[in-house]
Formats: C-alpha cells, structure tokens, sequence
C-alpha cells in the first residue's frame, strides 16, 4: 500500500502531496523536508529506490518534477514506478504534453485524476481509458453546469 | 482554446461542440490564483514568501467569511487555500469552509470542497462528523458523481465511529449496475476493513460476489480485499486457490480486454496481486501448491518480454515460487530469472536482483554463490541504496566463517551513511574513553568534520554533532573528559552558525561561556573554549558575552591561558569588531594591566609549566655554558646513532660521518659490496681488539653472573649492551603480546580489503626469536664477544625475514625480541636513544653490523658476507638429506667469519622445515653455548650436531598456542665441545608450500565458500618461449610449490594448502587473469591471514625471478 505520494520541482518546490493514511501535520513536514532532501541529493545513475524508517521510498524524475512515493516494505517497487509512470500517462493524456506548469496552475486537477487512478493508496483502476474516461465525464459536468453562469 | 477541452472535444463531440469558451483546461494567468503561483515565482526570498502568503491567508480568510461569497468563489477560493497549505502555511480556518463548500455546492463546487476535505482533514479530525451527513446524502444521490465523490472521499478518510452510520449504504453499492460504483464501493469497504475489521466481517459473502464480479475493475479491486484477508488467515480460504489460479491463467493467457494491458502486457497489477495471493495460499502447504506449479510456470514463461512491468511480474513470481511448497524444476527456472536481475546493467532490476537473492537465499544460500562476482561488485557500488541490499543479503549468508569480514563490511557502510549514528557512537566513545584514548582519536573526529566539500550530508553531519553538543552542554558537563571538551568547543566554534534558524544566538556563547566558570575545566580546554569564543564573536550579542568572559578571566594565573586571551583579543580587534571607543579604552587599558604590571624577571608564572615539564620527563634548564659543556660531550658521542639502529639512521650515517676514521669500516659496510666487507677483515679484527677492552670488564661481567645462575626468564635478561639504567629490552618484550593481539585484530578487520597497509599487517602474524647467550668461557671470549655483537640482530632479522617472509628472527646482545621489522627499528632506536653513555667502540660495532642490512633492504636480496665454508648438505639431518630443498642461504656472520648464521628450506611431504646453521668457523671449538629460541606459533625443533658428531640431538618442540613467552622459549646448553650446531623450526604456519591437488570443479567450489579474499596486480614473468602467463604460474609453481590446477586463454587457477599451525592443511586459492601488462591476482581462503601472506610470497617469488 501506498503512504504518500509527492510531486516536487528540482528546486525542492512542493506541487502535490497526497496521504493516504492519517500522519500528524508536523510528521508530514517532515517527511517532505527528508523526501526533497533525499531524492534531490540522489547522484545520477543511482536506482531509483531509498528507504525511509520502515517506508520504501520510490522516485522518479520526468523533466523537471520529481515523482515520489511511500511505500510498505513488501511492496514491489519497480510496480510502483510503473504506478508513477501510469499517473505521468494519465496527466500526460489530460494535459497533452503535460508540464510542470499545468501541474502547477491546475493542481486541483491533477488531484482529481490521482483520485480516480489511486484510492486509498491502492490502484484503483489499471485501465488507462477507464480512468480519463471518468474524469472527462465529471469535466463535462463541470462544463455543462458552468455554461449558465459564464453567460 | 486549451489542449484539454480540446481533448474532450475530440472523447466527446456530440455534448461539447458548442462550447469552446469554456476554462476547464490551463487556468489564465489573470486569475487570481494565476496571480498568486506568479507571484510567488517572482519572489527571491523566503522571508518575501512568508509576507505575500500571509497576505494572501488574510485576504482568504476575510473573503470565506464575508457572507456575500457565492459558493463558485468559494470553489475559488478554497483552490487558493489548498495551495497555501501545500506551501506549508497553515489555513485552518478555512476548514470549515471547505466542508460547508462540499455540503452546499453544486456537483462541481462539492468536488473542490470534497479535495480540500481529503487534503486539509485527518481520520481523526473532528470536522469529519460534520461531512457525515453530506456524505450520505449523496451516497443515496441518483448523481452518479455525487456518489463517486463520496465513496472517494469515504475511501479516503472517515470517522471509524461513524462507520455504521454509512455502512448499509455502501453495501448496498455493491450491486450498483455502474461498474465504477461497485469499484469505489468495494474499495471503500476495503479501507473499512482496514480500520475496523470487525464492523465489515458478516459482508464476507459479498465480497465473493465482487470477485466473481463481470468486471475486470470490480474484480481487481476486491483481490485487495482478499490479500489482506487471506494474508491474515490463509486457512480460511484455501477454497479460493482454484479461483485465483484460473483467474491468474485466464489473465496471463490474454483474455482480459486490451484496454487493460500496459505497455502491452496483460493486467500487471492484477497479475501481481493474484501472485501475492497465491504465495500466501501456497505457503507451507504442498497440496494448494501443487494446484499452482502449472500457472506459476506459465507466468514465467510469458514474462519474457524486456519491459519494467515484466520484470515486476517476474519478481514477484521468484518470489512466490521460493515461498510456496518447493517444486524443484520450479525453483530452477526461478533461480535462472535472478540471473536476468542481478546480470542487467540496470540498476533497478540489480536492486530488485539483491532483492530477490536476499529472499531465496533464505532457502538455500547456495543459490548466492553463481552471482558472487555481482555481489563482490555491488559491494562497492557507488550507490549506498544498493550497497545496503547487498549487506542484506550478506547478512543471510553469514556464517561462522565470513562473519567477521561482513559485520566489518556493515560497520563500514554505517560510517558512511548514518551521521547520527556516527556522532552518537562518537560521542559515547568520547565520553567513555575520554581522556584515556589516544589524541589522534578526536583529532581524526574532527578532520572527519572538517574535510569533504560543503554539501548537504556534510552540512547535516556537523549540524548534528552541533545540536547533540548543545544538547550535552545543556545537561550536567562535569563528567565529561576534558578530551571530549575540547572536541566540542571546535566543532561550536567551527559550526554554530549552522543552527542560526534556531532562535537564540547567544545560547551557545553563553554554554561555553559556562564550561569557562566550572572549576573542573582544565586550563587547556579553556584555552580551546575561549578559541571557539572567539570564532563565534562575529555577532554583536555573541561579543558582549565574550567580552565579559574576557574580562574575567584575564587576571587568570596561567600563562597558557592568558596567551589565548591575548591571542584571542588580538583577533577580535583585527576583525574590528570594536566599534566602540570606550570599548577600545577599556581593551587598551586592560592590556596595560595585563602587561605592564606584571612583568615578572624572575618567569615565576612559569613555574608550573616547569614543574609539568620535568614532572613529565623535560630534561632540566642549563645556563650556556653549561650546554656548551654538553655539546663537547655529545661530539665525542657524536657515533650516537650507532648499530641496533634502524637503517635510516644508517644511511644518514654513512653520510655524515664519513670522515670521522673511526668510522671507515662501517662505510665500507654500507657500500654494500660483499667482496669490500670481506677483504677489510682485517680492520675489524682490530675492532674486535676494541671491543674486547671495552666491554671486558663491566658488561660483560654482569651478564656472566646473570647467566651462571639460573636461566631466567627472557624478559629479566640483562643486556651487555645496554646500561644498567635502560629498561627497554624489557618494554618490547612485555608489550609484544598485547601488540600479537592487535596485529591479528587488524589482519581479521582489514581482510579482504587489500590495501597496502594490512598486508604489512598481517604478513608477519608468527615471529621467531633467536636468542643467543653466552655463557662463562675465559679463554674463549672472543667468540663469546662476536656472539655478541649486534651484528646479529639486525642482519640475521632481515636476512631471515628475507628468506622466510614470515619469520623474524632477532637476537640482541643478551635479550632478544623481535616483532616485525619496522618495530624492531623502532625499538632499537630506543635503545640508542636510551643508552645513558654507550662506548665509542660499540657503538662503531654497531654500525658495522648494520652495514649488510641496509644492502639487503636495498636491493631485496640477500647478500651477505658469505661463511667462509658451506659444505653445509653433509651436515643436513638424515631424514631431511633426500628431500627437495632450497640453496643454503647465508643470513650473516660474523666480522671475521668465526660464527655464521645459514639457512635453507626444505619441502617435506607434510612441512615445511626452515633449517637454521650455525657454523663455527674458528678453528677453536666452542665450549659453551647457551642457545635459546623463542619464537611465537611455531614448532621448533632444536637439533645439535657436532661436525665429528660428539654432540648429541637436542630435539624440543614448542607446543603451539601457548600464551606465555616462557613456554615458547626454548634454551639447549651444552658443555660439551660445538662446533656446528644446527638449528631447524619446522612448519611455518603462514607459509603454504605443498601442493594442493584439485580439479577445476572442485576449485569452483571451493572457490565459493571461501569468505577472505585479497586482489592484487602483480609483475608478469616474461620468457622468450612462453606466455608470460605460463611463465608467471610456473615461476610460482617452481618457487612456492603451488599447483596450477587450470589455465584457460588469459586466465589460470592455482591452489595450494597451508601446511601446519592453527590452520593446518587449509587451502588458498589463486586466480590470475593477465590484465594489461600485469597480472591481476585473486586469492580467496577460508583463513584471513592466508590470502595476504601468499600474496607476498608471490610478489617477491615474482621479483626475484
């Protein structure tokens, strides 16, 4: 099962954290502030796992975010950086050649998409389709209701 | 237009090709949250962050709490909130508002409301009791996305108490005809269950529903229900294998839709659950395992394809095949998978190798034994991430044997990575050693801080240790070791500044400041306190503190201390931290008073310093021309470096007092030519003369009663050669056993590693002392005087560590102790220097005798005075005359030949024999002969003959073991006449010599359960009609007996075997690859000391060829 899972800039900059299980505020900080530490400070050519207390820690790099994430210990860990690569696809069909930038300015978003892909730190649904399929529908809804106001 | 609606424009053209103005897609940037994410980019500072964020905060909290707000701002807003708080500024007020967002919304607002729920919120937060309601309001919503967003929510965080409150309603879920409801629905009961596993266990039933669900989604998502189920209670559904392997089957034989392969290949994530789960189902139970053997095989046949995902599924195969009931064609074709890992050059799938090694050597640690190479390898990888999965494996592996070289292997890695445990290790070794330990202990603490570049990990380290001194220093400082102290006031000094975020300045002036007032802190530590003062003056608040303790502490006594103040005051006006006149006034007369009044002619203030001084052994002040008095003495004393010394001192010698007469023989000696030495026999018989006179009365007479009496213990010996005032022939014997210890100690740390330094190290691990002492023989003093000599000691050391590489032999004077060669320099350096008034013509004798050692250091032959006569194989012992045997080689003799030291080794079948002469080449017979041998580990034979045979076999063995240097000391006297005693040690226990006769099967294995290894490059043989690796091997089979078991294309192996002592009969094992110009040489053996000393025993068989 999934902990945690952050998005980060190369300069150590937050874009996205998501917990999937209660952790106290201050725990939290931490975490972040050991995870940029860590996988900023990783050299290249080193794999793509660390640990952290009892948690795997799973990163990888697309352009300039850092993809993070917690994992239990038994956990497969080149599954989990297939589970990132997943959600870059996901981002990557929503956005079309997604950026940080759209990361950044359409956060909510890209939390709505993590939600349908990830429930409770377990995936929720493998089929690439399935999940846009689901946030388009919840975007067109989002479209249709917002008509009437813009006008 | 934005790409996404663009995209939903092309999903869905029907619904939106109307509207084309719409944002859904990339936020303007004249929003307001536009504004801000810009905003803040522009900013340079944190402090710049903070003001704007604030700001912001303000501005958000006044616009939630104003009533006119629409939700559709608030939906706004609450965007801004969340990106607030994912900066790390707390916006709890809008909490309430968030929730008050998902409850009032519309579908769209809610699901903004709904997100900063799940990002604001924790199970235990109270607001979640107010989400209840909304939550099963729109669970009974006929919205489908209203009822999406609550199961995401619930399966995201609820209340465990208010479970029930919603439960019903999940269930009932379960049977939605839309296959993402039931997902959701079977997802959030899987997070019931994990929180309260007993509310969810009477819907057990559905559960199985969801599994036989049409859906691949619902299906996938109920396996992690049953996972953690079966993982907690793999009895109780046993019954389930049979679904789960046809499920498995189905999935890896392609027959989900292609909508659920990724990168092609079918359904990973399901594959590896239903893997996971077979593992738990198959776990010490043959029957459910058998039912698995043929999918199991299927999957890791279809995983073939080169693709992360592969790999994954591959993985998690090894892993279930290792776990279940063992099949052994199973286990094969897994075993042959980690290859595909632990082989890639990815760095990934070698992590996921080590991984998966680590968890089948479980079963069977043999199975690490292909992949030794990798491992070895990753041992030392650059990345500490694979380092650590490869000493978790070694950790599985370890046994009796290795143990000692893999916890060595752990510590080391520790050292590396874990600052924390480094600095608290460090801090008890400080504060339990203290001020026993040796100084170069802090001093290397400290440079460890020191040095490296400024990056993040040195910077975390020295942060550390500054924060858990602070800490210390907080708490009681007067059990501390002044030592330790003084490590912490550097490291204060040197790195405060890197804990300025934490609030007070001043604190940890004012800590030091502290340690300066207790009385237990010696003047020396102040000293270093009052210099990290200094260091830290560089604040205002940190000068006033510092100035004050300057201040008090000036009219301190000592002088020491009142030079770091002045040293101190000094660097603080430079820095011009002194703004302030009065300051400079108070500075100035301060100095006045510190100067002026306090001019003492008589240097009383150092009288303690004196005092200190000649307590701890300073020799006393001397007025000029009392020194003028010393120095004409010491220039007749000027041969002061003489003899026992070590060959540095020699050759420097040779240099400077060459002009000196005296002191022509002893550069001849040094010339290093044998012929020169010999034809200038004449001159040291003259010396001889000297000696006799010298040493005729006083010494000599001493150890003549000595030695009548009783043989006493080695150690009590008195030396003719020392004065009576010099103890350290007793110091190196004493100290030899704890130093043995040390030495194996750093033989058993450092082996394997390779390194120079641990080859000297472990290269002399057995010692042999020859020890020589003569008895009372009037009329044959002159021998007696040429036993003496202590031409003895250096030459017989070196020549026999020349000849055995693993042996030192030593005698000096009356008492004799050797250890390795640089000790030995050491020590007799010692004597020289300890000698209260050594002869002038002793000391030249010295020289002298040094004379063929620095020859054989040279050149790294033996070339010594050859004995006059060596017809020494008539004298060799009958059962050793028809064995293969090496040349006599002449260790050293005496100046003019009466006494020899020769050697040879022979080969027997089951030992090695060193055989030791000593030949009297005088024509006057020897009377008496006390001859003592001590050597450490070894057998020693003692075997008298006479030339005419009238001498009888003294035979005695050293058991070995024994801890006591008495017990290995072994003294023969006879009264009889001597002419050629002979000595031989049998079995030197480092020295492999026989061969070993293995096949290249059995070598591999052997090969691979040896733990201590050692590689090294060495000299290539080269011959006009060989390889030079044929040449190379043959020069070391002809050398050093070893037999060469294989030799393919550029590579061969070799094998030999120890012969006695401790390890008898354990073998070693070469294996040389011609690499470039040299010969890269792997040795590996059960025995650490083994690898290292054949290493040698190669190098120089190599040199001399």
């Amino acid at each position: 099962m999934m902990h945690f899972l952050l998005l980060f800039s190369r300069q150590g900059k937050l874009r996205l954290q998501k917990w999937f299980t209660p952790i106290p505020e201050r725990e939290k900080k931490k975490i972040v502030r050991d995870m940029t530490t860590m996988v900023l400070g990783r050299k290249p050519r080193s794999c793509n796992f660390l640990h952290w207390k009892d948690l795997k820690i799973v990163y990888k790099k697309y352009a300039s975010l850092y993809f993070c994430c917690g994992l239990d210990a038994e956990e497969n860990e080149l599954l989990a950086l297939e589970v990132l690569h997943r959600y870059v696809e996901l981002l990557d069909k929503y956005f079309g050649n997604v950026c940080e930038l759209d990361i950044i300015f359409n956060f909510e978003k890209a939390y709505f998409i993590l939600d349908e892909f990830l429930l409770g730190g377990e995936v929720q649904e493998t089929s690439k389709q399935v999940v846009s399929r689901s946030i388009e529908a919840s975007d067109m809804l989002q479209e249709v209701s917002e008509r009437p106001c813009s006008r | 237009m934005s790409d996404v609606v663009e995209k939903t424009l092309s999903a869905l053209p029907s619904l939106l090709s109307l509207d084309s103005q719409a944002g859904a897609g990339k936020l303007s940037p004249s929003s307001k949250l536009g504004n801000l994410i810009k905003g803040i980019t522009e900013l340079t500072s944190k402090h710049e962050e903070e003001t704007l964020i604030k700001k912001e905060l303000e501005s958000i909290k006044e616009q939630v709490a104003s009533p006119n707000t629409t939700m559709r701002q608030m939906k706004e807003i609450m965007v801004r909130a969340i990106y607030c708080e994912m900066l790390g500024y707390q916006a709890s007020f809008s909490y309430i508002h968030a929730i008050k967002l998902a409850q009032q919304g519309s579908v769209l607002e809610k699901r903004v409301g709904y997100l900063a729920v799940s990002l604001f919120l924790n199970e235990t937060d109270e607001f979640l009791l107010l989400l209840v309601n909304t939550v099963l309001k729109d669970l009974q919503s006929t919205n489908l996305i209203e009822v999406c967003m609550a199961l995401t929510v619930v399966s995201q965080m609820f209340p465990k108490d208010m479970i029930p409150a919603i439960l019903p309603v999940v269930e009932e879920k379960l049977t939605h005809p839309k296959e993402i409801i039931r997902r959701k629905a079977v997802l959030a009961l899987y997070k019931f269950y994990l929180i309260a596993p007993n509310q969810v266990q009477h819907i057990h039933s559905k559960f199985r529903k969801a599994l036989c669900d049409k859906d691949p989604g619902v299906m996938t998502a109920s396996l992690h229900i049953y996972l953690q189920l079966i993982k907690e209670n793999p009895e109780s559904y046993k019954d389930l294998t049979g679904s789960m392997v046809t499920i498995l089957r189905q999935v890896v034989g392609g027959k989900l839709p292609l909508d659920f392969n990724y990168h092609s290949v079918p359904a990973p994530w399901l594959q590896i659950q239903l893997l996971r789960i077979l593992a738990y189902l198959g776990k010490e139970d043959q029957g459910t395992s058998e039912m698995m053997y043929d999918v199991l095989e299927e999957s890791l046949r279809r995983a073939e394809m080169n693709h992360n995902i592969t790999y994954a599924i591959l993985f998690e195969c090894v892993k279930t095949i290792y776990t279940v009931h063992p099949k052994s064609q199973l286990l094969e074709k897994a075993a042959e998978c980690i290859g595909n890992f632990v082989l890639s050059p990815k760095i990934n799938l070698k992590y996921l190798g080590l991984k998966a090694l680590t968890y089948v050597v479980q079963q069977d640690a043999n199975l690490a034994l292909p992949h030794q190479m990798t491992i070895i390898e990753c041992l030392d990888h650059s990345d500490v991430i694979i380092k650590r999965e490869t000493l978790e494996l070694l950790f599985r592996i370890t046994n009796a044997q290795n143990v000692t070289v893999i916890v060595e292997k752990m510590l080391e890695f520790l050292r590396l990575t874990y600052n924390v445990w480094f600095i608290q290790t460090m801090n008890s070794v400080f504060s339990l050693g203290g001020d026993v330990m040796q100084p170069d202990i802090p001093n290397n603490f400290l440079r460890l801080l020191a040095e490296g570049v400024d990056n993040v990990e040195d910077r975390q380290l020295r942060l550390f240790a500054v924060d858990s001194y602070v800490s210390l220093l907080q708490g009681e400082t007067a059990k501390l070791p002044q030592r330790f102290l003084q490590v912490i006031s550097w490291v204060l000094g040197e790195y405060s500044y890197l804990r300025e975020e934490e609030s007070d300045p001043g604190s940890v002036m004012r800590l030091l400041a502290r340690l300066l007032d207790q009385r237990h802190t010696s003047t020396e530590t102040r000293s270093w306190v009052l210099g990290a003062m200094t260091k830290l003056c560089s604040s205002p608040v940190y000068t006033a503190i510092y100035w004050q303790n300057l201040h008090c502490y000036s009219t301190e006594r000592h002088w020491l201390y009142k030079t770091k103040c002045l040293s101190s005051l000094f660097k603080l006006y430079l820095t011009t931290l002194i703004f302030e006149v009065d300051l400079i006034i108070s500075c100035l007369s301060w100095l006045w008073c510190c100067f002026i009044p306090q001019v003492d002619s008589s240097l009383s203030f150092l009288d303690g310093y004196v005092s200190d001084a000649l307590a701890a052994g300073a020799a006393p002040y001397k007025s000029p021309h009392q020194r003028q008095e010393d120095l004409v003495q010491e220039k007749a004393l000027s041969l002061e470096p003489y003899g026992l010394s070590l060959p540095v001192s020699l050759s420097s010698c040779s240099i400077t007092d060459r002009r000196s007469p005296t002191l022509l023989s002893m550069s001849s000696g040094l010339s290093g030519n044998s012929t020169e030495l010999s034809h200038q026999e004449g001159s040291t018989t003259l010396k001889l003369e000297g000696v006799k006179r010298v040493w005729g009365k006083d010494g000599y007479l001493a150890q003549q009663q000595s030695a009548g009496e009783t043989p006493t213990p080695l150690v009590e010996l008195p030396s003719p050669l020392l004065s009576p005032q010099s103890p350290p022939s007793q110091k190196p014997s004493s100290g030899l056993e704890p130093d043995q210890e040390k030495r194996q100690l750093a033989s058993s740390l450092f082996v394997g590693l390779g390194s120079h330094n641990s080859v000297c190290l472990v290269r002399l691990p057995s010692t042999v002392w020859l020890f020589i002492k003569n008895c009372q023989s009037a009329n044959q003093s002159n021998v007696v005087k040429s036993l003496f000599k202590p031409f003895y000691i250096n030459s017989c050391q070196s020549a026999l560590h020349n000849l055995l590489d693993s042996t030192t032999v030593a005698s000096e004077g009356g008492a004799a102790t050797t250890t390795t060669p640089q000790q030995t320099s050491q020590r007799t350096l010692d004597h020289t220097t300890s000698n209260g008034n050594p002869h002038v013509e002793g000391t030249e004798q010295r020289v002298e005798a040094g004379g063929p050692l620095s020859l054989i250091r040279g050149n790294g032959m033996v070339a010594v005075v050859p004995p006059r006569d060596l017809p020494l194989t008539s004298h060799l012992p009958a059962e050793l005359s028809g064995l293969a045997r090496s040349e006599f080689t002449p260790l050293c003799s005496d100046q003019d030949s009466s006494l020899a030291l020769s050697a040879c080794r022979v080969y027997k079948e089951d030992a090695l024999v060193l055989l030791v002469f000593i030949s009297n080449n005088n024509d006057s017979a020897l009377h008496q002969m006390v001859l003592q041998l001590t050597c450490k580990e070894l057998e020693v034979y003692i075997f008298q003959t006479g030339l005419n045979n009238k001498v009888p076999l003294f035979f005695s063995e050293i058991p070995v073991g024994r801890s006591r240097n008495q017990d290995r000391n072994t003294r023969v006297s006879s009264n009889r006449d001597l002419e050629k005693p002979r000595i031989f040690c049998e079995s030197f226990r480092n020295f492999c010599s026989p061969p070993l006769t293995v096949s290249t099967g059995d070598y591999g294995k052997m090969w691979l359960s040896f733990s201590h290894d050692l590689k090294q490059n060495l000299r290539l043989v080269t011959t006009e009609h060989q390889e030079p690796l044929t040449a190379t091997l043959d020069a070391l089979k002809g050398k050093l007996h070893l037999h060469v078991v294989d030799i393919i294309g550029s590579e061969g192996i070799v094998a030999c075997r120890l012969l006695q002592g401790p390890g008898q009969g354990q073998p070693c094992l070469l294996h040389c690859r011609v690499h470039a110009d040299s010969l890269a040489v792997w040795l590996r053996s059960p025995v650490p000391e083994l690898p290292d000393s054949l290493l040698y025993h190669c190098q120089k068989a190599l040199t001399e060829t």
